[in-house]
């Protein structure tokens, strides 16, 4: 197969500042259909921004570079129609939305995406089905999905939602923004597991994490260090243990 | 004796007060006494104190002053009331059955003669002009009792020149099992002042809902003043809703003042959709212990509309309970004012007033003035006020936008969200997907002033446009 044609995420000298500090100082990254990239380095380094301008937020402005997403320049393509073409963040700090629930959020957003794709909505049973089933894989209890998204959620439950709507949403690219912070053992390898349940040959992800722990249960392709806006070593995924020993000082040397 | 000629009034206050006099010796003198005395100290205060001004404290923040040079036709002629209520207007809602009653002009409204009828449950309604012969004892109890002294002229004035307004008695033991629904409409081919009055007596142990409906239902100026007193007794219980859906050259100026006696339980809900300058007083005066106040309200204007809401709470005996959250959107320039006055006597231990007031301004030009006035005298209590202003939440807006939410109905998502926190405790499902909707509609722009009752679409089968599904499973 044509390199090309089997990468889906082609990040090219990218640089990005928010309001007018450059934070991004030129990245390279590219990832193929079925891996699992890791980003990894100390905080305040730049991997949150690297997530908001491939998931296109507000207030983050590509100065140069190009993020090539499915053979096309997404630069200017707004984050509604990104998530819509399978771009999906697992949120470090999930929002809380009081007065909307769980369970209309995920149809809406599934809807939204169908509509997209020329599918239509989906019917109210076969979005049951799928509920209960992502929510045992999950380990997310029944009575959950009817409350506001996140409203009184604990850390540990707001991250396992926020996987749990991967699920529900299948994306082609999933970035999972430090998800691993929050979380104990346990509740670190029900995540893993759903992950891992759902990765294969036609998605990707992009794991952002401060600790070599979640590494050990989502098995990297590819570790990357990011220090100062710039991607500093790459390796696999040794490379991830190797930093857990030596520290981040090892690094910046 | 009232001279004409003196102290410079204004153009409006003479024709009140020339109103007044082409009626004292005669319709004003058939009143009941009550009614009578009623009439006479309002004419009497209103000459003292005139219609308000901005200088006055509590007006500060609604200016209607241009109203008081402009020619309204304050003559209460009767109109004709050839067809039934329910040909002129018809209740959509579906599932929500209400007993509909009308005011036309002021006047109540009776296409069969009836100017008071007792309902299944027991329940009187009626012509308050009619109630002076029917019911002598109950006016003679409750008339002016709860709004005794008006705050200011227009209160004054609205007493002296009422022309008509709802009766409702609810007897003892009585619940209600089907809510009352009160139209009030104004159909006049000039600008007109209309001042009507309103009393509902509930029982003991008796239960009534109410829907009270402001409608508009042609584009000339109406300058509507709305006085209703309220007698909640022992255990008695009222639910009480204001549906406002007016033009933008009508002033609304809407007072509620309620005694509760003790057990007594009160919901407000003030739903302001449209209208050129509304305001809202709202008095409580909670006399009875554990007795409970629940007032919320809506606002979600833009253009120019203003909406003041004045809330004043009275906690004059132990152990009650009062909370206040009222919401708002507001765009373009569109204001609003909302004060918040608790009043909690020194003997009021153990008194539990809350009180929130949430702003979301989608614009620089739109303004909210909120205060909160805490007057708490006794020492065994819990109070809280709160008031945020802001605009939709970045964070918020994002989250949504990344799972594929459009950014316009992302925005849409969150003001309703915003708002269902007061919409979600109106107790009747019907009304509340119908308001609901109404929100759905408004926030869209696509609420415009129906001709016809707030709660009637013409095209009560076209779906929603609204494309996400917000029904709560």
């Amino acid at each position: 197969m044509n390199i090309k044609e089997n990468m889906l995420l082609d990040i090219k000298d990218l640089h990005v500042s928010i309001g007018g500090n450059e934070i991004l100082k030129g990245i390279d990254l590219s990832i193929n259909y079925g891996e699992v990239h890791a980003i990894m380095g100390p905080n305040g380094t730049g991997k949150s921004t690297l997530a908001a301008a491939i998931t296109g937020r507000n207030g983050y402005e590509i100065t140069s570079g190009e993020i090539i997403y499915k053979s096309n320049n997404i630069n200017e393509v707004p984050a509604d129609i990104r998530a819509k073409e399978g771009i999906f963040l697992s949120f470090q700090y999930p929002v809380e939305i009081p007065g909307v629930s769980i369970t209309n959020f995920m149809r809406t957003a599934l809807n939204a995406k169908r509509e997209f794709e020329g599918l239509p909505a989906i019917k109210a049973n076969e979005f049951l089905k799928k509920m209960e089933a992502m929510k045992k894989l999950i380990d997310i209890q029944s009575k959950l999905t009817n409350r506001s998204v996140n409203e009184g959620f604990s850390g540990g439950e707001k991250k396992k939602n926020e996987i749990f709507q991967m699920a529900m949403l299948e994306p082609t690219l999933a970035i999972l923004d430090e998800t691993d912070s929050g979380l104990d053992i346990d509740a670190l390898k029900v995540v893993a597991k759903g992950v891992n349940a759902f990765r294969s040959s036609e998605n990707a992800f992009l794991v952002i994490t401060h600790y070599q722990r979640l590494l050990d249960f989502i098995v990297p392709d590819f570790v990357h260090v990011m220090f100062d806006g710039r991607i500093v070593k790459s390796g696999r995924k040794e490379l991830a243990l190797e930093l857990e020993e030596k520290g981040y000082d090892w690094i910046k040397k | 004796m009232i001279k004409l000629s003196e102290n410079n009034y204004k153009p409006l206050e003479l024709s009140l007060l020339s109103h007044y006099q082409d009626n004292k010796d005669n319709k004003y003198k058939l009143c009941h006494p009550k009614v009578k005395q009623a009439r006479e100290d309002g004419i009497s205060q209103f000459e003292d104190i005139r219609l308000p001004l901005t200088s006055n404290e509590k007006w500060h923040q609604t200016n209607i002053q241009h109203l008081y040079d402009m020619d309204f036709d304050i003559g209460d002629n009767k109109p004709e009331f050839n067809k039934r209520i329910n040909e002129i207007f018809h209740c959509y809602v579906h599932g929500f059955d209400t007993n509909v009653f009308a005011l036309l002009n002021g006047w109540y409204y009776n296409s069969n003669d009836k100017l008071l009828e007792t309902l299944d449950d027991g329940i009187i309604v009626g012509s308050i002009i009619a109630a002076q012969e029917a019911y002598p004892e109950l006016i003679d109890s409750y008339f002016n009792e709860i709004a005794k002294e008006s705050q200011h002229g227009l209160g004054a004035v609205n007493a002296a020149v009422f022309t008509d307004g709802i009766f409702v008695y609810v007897p003892d033991n009585v619940e209600s099992k089907k809510a009352l629904q009160l139209i009030k409409m104004v159909n006049r081919d000039k600008n007109v002042m209309i001042n009507s009055r309103n009393l509902i007596i509930v029982g003991k142990n008796s239960s009534l809902t109410f829907l009270h409906c402001d409608d508009s239902i042609n584009q000339h100026s109406g300058f509507l003043v709305t006085n209703t007193e309220v007698f909640l007794d022992k255990n008695a219980k009222l639910d009480l809703y204001k549906l406002q859906n007016l033009n933008n050259q009508t002033t609304l100026v809407n007072s509620t003042s309620v005694h509760q006696e003790s057990n007594s339980d009160l919901k407000v809900n003030v739903l302001t959709f449209n209208g050129g300058s509304i305001r809202n007083e709202i008095n409580v005066d909670l006399q009875g212990e554990h007795a409970a106040a629940d007032i919320s309200g809506i606002y979600l204007i833009d253009n120019k509309q203003h909406v003041d809401n004045q809330v004043v709470i009275k906690h004059s005996v132990e152990n009650c309970t009062s909370n206040e959250m009222f919401k708002g959107v507001l765009d373009d320039s569109a204001s609003a004012v909302f004060n918040g006055h608790i009043y909690v006597a020194r003997d009021a231990q153990r008194t539990k007033a809350f009180q929130k007031n949430a702003n979301i301004l989608m614009t620089p030009n739109a303004t909210i003035d909120t205060m909160p006035f805490l007057e708490i005298y006794a020492d065994d209590v819990v109070c809280s006020h709160g008031a945020t202003v802001g605009q939709i939440d970045d964070n918020a807006l994002f989250y949504l936008m990344q799972r594929g939410i459009s950014e316009s109905d992302a925005k849409l998502l969150l003001m309703y969200a915003f708002i269902t926190e007061v919409t979600s405790k109106i107790s009747i499902n019907a009304l509340r997907l119908s308001i609901d909707d109404m929100v759905k509609k408004r926030l869209r722009g696509d609420l415009s002033i129906c001709d016809k009752c707030v709660l009637h679409c013409s095209t009560p089968d076209i779906p929603i446009e609204f494309e996400i599904d917000l029904s709560k499973i």
